[in-house]
């Protein structure tokens, strides 16, 4: 019998630990179909955040490390400016990338480090209970905004597409969205590119990934796409927002 | 032999010379006084010696660059002062975690707080009691001499490597900006093999540099892992000075600058026909407790002088026996105890 379908290569037989309905799963599915596509599991070596996806290391066939809360940018720096043939990616959640770690990511992209950073925004803490995430929208209730997040009090929802795409330094920047099919399939080529850049020298790529945590939303996974359709991506509106030309650096 | 010749440099200069010359190509620092010459030094050379240099945007940024860098297997280090130190430590926390080597220089200034820029003894706490979260240990070497700056940066990239721990340079502001003619001799220990690095699952199965242990009993194997580690340390790698020592009835123990200032007022002291001589640890973790426990058989008493409110001394007490008296001299917040000082508190406790 042919087979259609398959698990990528850079992925393992591990069981995930994610919550039913996660959207780790699909990501982390994207990312390595990217490995397999260029081929290039062999030499790259990702950089896992603290939050949920910290245990990534157990899913994927490549190498990784575990960098402290936000600093991802700063140790995946350090290694890409090492070893420049390696491949470097960190994989950061909103509350890892958008809160404690708004610097590193901020300079790495501003100072053009060739590296790729994947966002997963779902706009909750997810490892640590469900508080208030930096994404978190208006009124959005969380543990830590029981009432609903208050602009007067919590400020407004960061877009970090929006912030890190007008930096010189970054030359791939996009946000796309897991909620379905057609929308995988336009993120998937986003990753892809994000890949592409990197390994043609151009520079930082970033892809923003709006997904779903039904466990600290309180509802079930249909309910949970419906909401990033309704009002995640009417506040995070999906696109490429930049991409440069290898040429443009040339 | 060839011959040598001297050169006239400052401690910091010293410093980047050292790490140049242990192979360290990779550095990572942000600006901070007083040791601003060795991001200078490093941003100027590393470009010549095809290495990489990145002003990072904070010192948590700094940390974590080396942390990166130390894991696809080169060597790299940073450096700073006290309040910057104070944000890395986070990182050291991280490298001591994952085992993973790093050299950070810590050219201290005096706090707490901003403090001020003066010299200062006043991190030592932080430096060997291990500063950051966790149950761990930074191997901590305390230079007295600008040759020593470049010596003890050199010796920190072999035992870093060797622990597969971060090794730290404690010196202060006076050994950072004093300029001292050294000597650049050639002896550096071989890399060893890493065979735990990042560089690519191609022909292996994937690795992972973790810190995160949640299965039952792991993470408690893996700190007993740690402290025996940190124990072969201290029974392999303890380095300590002594002048004057063998007759003394008093011996005076310092670290760093301390020392330096210490063994001036020994010398007078002996010259006055005084038994006195100076214990000076030079490693400060491994603290040299066995040896001070020896030296306290016969020694009657023991001045502990430093700068700061009182800090290394409570090592020395710890490790002398129970009944040998310890005095303390300190001066803190950026202040310099002279040698007159320090021979009137030899005289008053002799």
């Amino acid at each position: 019998m042919k087979q259609v379908f398959a698990k990528p290569k850079a992925l393992n037989d591990e069981i995930m630990h994610y919550c039913p309905g996660c959207g780790h799963g699909v990501a982390h599915r994207l990312v390595a179909e990217a490995l397999d596509h260029y081929d290039i599991t062999g030499r790259t070596v990702g950089v896992a955040p603290v939050g949920c996806s910290v245990l990534m290391y157990d899913y994927f066939n490549c190498d990784i490390i575990e960098a402290p809360h936000g600093r991802a940018p700063a140790v995946a720096t350090g290694m890409k400016r090492s070893r420049s043939d390696l491949i470097v990616f960190a994989y950061q959640g909103d509350g890892d990338l958008a809160s404690i770690g708004l610097a590193e990511i901020v300079h790495a992209a501003n100072r053009g480090e060739n590296i790729t950073v994947i966002f997963i925004n779902n706009t909750v803490y997810g490892m640590t209970g469900g508080q208030m995430a930096p994404t978190t929208l208006l009124g959005q209730k969380t543990t830590t905004s029981p009432y609903g997040r208050n602009f007067n009090t919590d400020g407004y929802p960061i877009r970090m597409a929006e912030m890190l795409a007008p930096l010189e330094g970054t030359t791939y920047v996009a946000r796309m969205s897991l909620d379905k099919p057609v929308n995988i399939l336009k993120a998937r080529k986003s990753v892809f590119k994000a890949f592409e850049m990197q390994i043609n020298n151009v520079g930082f790529s970033f892809v923003e990934l709006l997904t779903i945590c039904p466990t600290n939303w309180g509802m079930d996974s249909m309910e949970s796409i419906k909401r990033i359709q309704d009002e995640m991506i009417p506040y995070f509106p999906l696109g490429v927002f930049k991409e440069k030309e290898t040429e443009d650096y040339i | 032999m060839t011959e040598q010749k001297r050169i006239l440099v400052k401690g910091n200069e010293a410093v980047g010379m050292g790490a140049i010359r242990a192979g360290c190509l990779y550095y990572f620092g942000y600006p901070i006084t007083p040791q601003n010459e060795i991001p200078e030094f490093m941003s100027r050379e590393l470009p010549r010696h095809d290495g990489e240099f990145v002003q990072a945007e904070s010192e948590l940024a700094s940390i974590n660059m080396v942390l990166g860098a130390s894991a696809v297997g080169v060597r790299s280090m940073t450096s700073s002062s006290s309040p910057g130190i104070s944000l890395m430590q986070e990182g050291l926390s991280y490298l001591a975690g994952q085992e993973l080597p790093a050299v950070v220089i810590n050219v201290v200034r005096c706090g707490p707080g901003l403090g001020g820029i003066a010299t200062s003894q006043g991190d030592y706490f932080q430096a060997v009691k291990g500063g950051g979260h966790g149950d761990y240990r930074v191997i901590t070497l305390a230079p007295a001499s600008v040759q020593e700056m470049y010596d003890h940066t050199i010796l920190a990239f072999d035992l870093a490597d060797r622990y597969r721990n971060p090794t730290m340079v404690l010196a202060d502001a006076v050994l950072g900006q004093m300029q001292e003619p050294i000597f650049e001799h050639g002896d550096v220990p071989p890399e060893p093999r890493k065979h735990w690095t990042l560089t690519g699952a191609a022909n292996r199965p994937a690795r992972h540099l973790k810190s995160l242990y949640l299965k039952e009993g792991e993470l408690e194997a893996h700190n007993r892992m740690l402290q025996e580690k940190y124990r072969e340390i201290q029974k392999h790698e303890v380095r300590f000075e002594e002048y004057d020592v063998d007759d003394a009835q008093l011996v005076v123990a310092a670290f760093g600058t301390s020392a330096r200032i210490a063994r001036t007022a020994v010398s007078r002291a002996r010259e006055k026909g005084l038994k006195v001589g100076l214990f000076r640890p030079v490693t400060v973790f491994p603290f040299p407790g066995m040896r001070l426990c020896s030296l306290s058989e016969r020694v009657k008493k023991f001045l502990v002088v430093e700068m700061n409110t009182g800090q290394m001394v409570e090592d020395v007490r710890l490790n002398v026996k129970g009944d040998t008296e310890v005095e303390f001299y300190g001066r803190p917040g950026g202040a310099i105890p002279t040698p007159v000082e320090v021979l009137t508190q030899i005289e008053r406790h002799y």
